[in-house]
């Protein structure tokens, strides 16, 4: 019954990626996009919890009952998300340092508990722990993307301080475009609204294309009217 | 009795919840245990840097971060935590934190003070503001913070450019650097003010001072 992990990783990645099909998790997305380097530090730190929490709720699926499952998944992911951020702070001091405004962030991402309940609490060990992997990576790759153009626009760098977070030979990450700041804009709030928008449409967009040239002609407008 | 026919007695949700809750607790006290040592150790290593950071090398020959003093400085005020680096059993310099309000939280901010109310260095120990914006007062994004060195109360007008004062304020950011500003200038205040408590040079009884073991 699990789900071939080819499925899963397309899945996560792109097909039911976190933020551009389920569009969930937005609140951290748009907090922490300011930079390449905070996205991709959000990104790998709520990985690694992804894939743990899915893991734990797996193994419990079999005697967790439906009328108390989202408190209980509710206080795993919230300890497991402690445990780590104390772990780091006592092990991984200088990368905690970097990474431990993100940490206490992921309990609030409600990609965790969505894929604790939508995936782990349904399916096997294995597959859960692909599944967090794969929907972990496709957060990681939405925040980075976002960063990046809100990055490059906002303050005319790339990947600035990379090298922070993943240590002193990434410094060639490190791209400046040009010397004169940017849009200020792009770093704002209103930046993280525009440039989602962008790529929301333009994933719908390639998508449909995608679909047209393997020869199921889907109508694109697949979006309700906006009734909110 | 099989799983499934425990599972729906009407008391088997409260006791899973109530059990999970409670293993939840135990790990985490067991990890808080397990960890403590090394994050104290983490903590008075990054103070040990930074103490490292504020003061020119060499300017102490004591171990000043084993040396925290807290000093009564104001009254009602909480106390002042003073590091003392000695030369020759002279007090040469002080380091201090002062706090500012900024955009995002409170700004803790580490100075140190030679005995002639100069600036030695500042550095912002813990902040919560927008990354890409405030945090330029940090030395990792931006030099603004090495402005401070070398400046007193008199020899500088202690406001950001745009409130008519000497310092920068970044693009899109103000009230970060006016807090780190504004916690500065506060802290020389306090530190003219106190100048023979805070050196700890002032008459034995006028000093209120605990801790000071092994300071010198």
């Amino acid at each position: 019954m699990n789900p071939p992990v080819k499925t899963l990783v397309r899945d996560g990645i792109w097909d039911n990626n976190v933020v551009f099909a389920q569009m969930l998790a937005l609140c951290p997305t748009m907090a922490v996009t300011t930079s390449g380097a905070n996205g991709l530090g959000m990104g790998l730190a709520t990985t690694a919890v992804l894939a743990t929490s899915n893991v734990l709720v797996a193994l419990l699926r079999g005697v967790v009952s439906q009328e108390v499952r989202i408190p209980v998944f509710i206080v795993l992911i919230a300890s497991l998300v402690t445990v780590v951020d104390m772990a780091l702070n006592a092990w991984l001091h200088e990368l905690y340092k970097v990474l431990g405004l993100f940490i206490a962030l992921i309990v609030v991402n409600c990609a965790i508990l969505g894929r604790a309940e939508a995936f782990a609490s349904r399916n096997g060990v294995r597959a859960s722990f692909v599944d967090g992997l794969a929907m972990g990576l496709g957060f990681t790759f939405a925040l980075v993307v976002i960063g990046l153009i809100r990055e490059g626009l906002g303050s005319g760098t790339l990947f600035a301080q990379a090298s922070q977070l993943l240590g002193a030979r990434f410094a060639f990450l490190e791209i400046r475009l040009h010397e004169h700041g940017g849009a200020l804009l792009m770093i704002l709030p209103p930046g993280a609204f525009a440039v989602m928008g962008f790529l929301l449409a333009g994933k719908r967009v390639l998508d449909a294309r995608l679909e047209t040239r393997r020869g199921n002609a889907v109508a694109l407008p697949q979006i309700p009217p906006a009734s909110a | 009795m099989h799983l499934e026919e425990w599972k729906r007695r009407p008391f088997y949700p409260p006791l899973l919840l109530g059990a999970v809750a409670l293993l939840a607790s135990a790990s985490l006290a067991w990890a808080a245990s397990a960890t403590r040592e090394a994050i104290r150790e983490a903590e008075a290593r990054d103070l040990r840097d930074s103490l490292a950071q504020v003061l020119p090398q060499g300017f102490a020959e004591n171990d000043i971060a084993a040396g925290g003093v807290r000093v009564d400085v104001e009254a009602g005020a909480s106390p002042l935590t003073v590091y003392r680096a000695l030369r020759d059993g002279v007090t040469r310099g002080v380091v201090f934190t002062v706090s500012g309000k900024g955009y995002g939280g409170e700004i803790a901010v580490l100075m140190a003070v030679d005995r002639e109310g100069r600036v030695l260095g500042v550095r912002v120990l813990k902040h919560t503001e927008t990354p890409g914006l405030g945090d330029k007062i940090e030395t990792a994004k931006s030099d603004w913070i090495r402005d401070f060195s070398g400046k007193t109360l008199e020899t500088a007008n202690w406001a950001v450019k745009k409130d008519g004062g000497d310092f920068d304020q970044f693009a899109g950011a103000t009230i970060t650097p006016r807090a780190v500003v504004n916690a500065v200038r506060d802290g020389l205040e306090t530190f003219s003010r106190h100048r023979a408590v805070i050196l700890g040079e002032a008459r034995a009884g006028a000093e209120k001072e605990n801790g000071q073991g092994g300071a010198s």
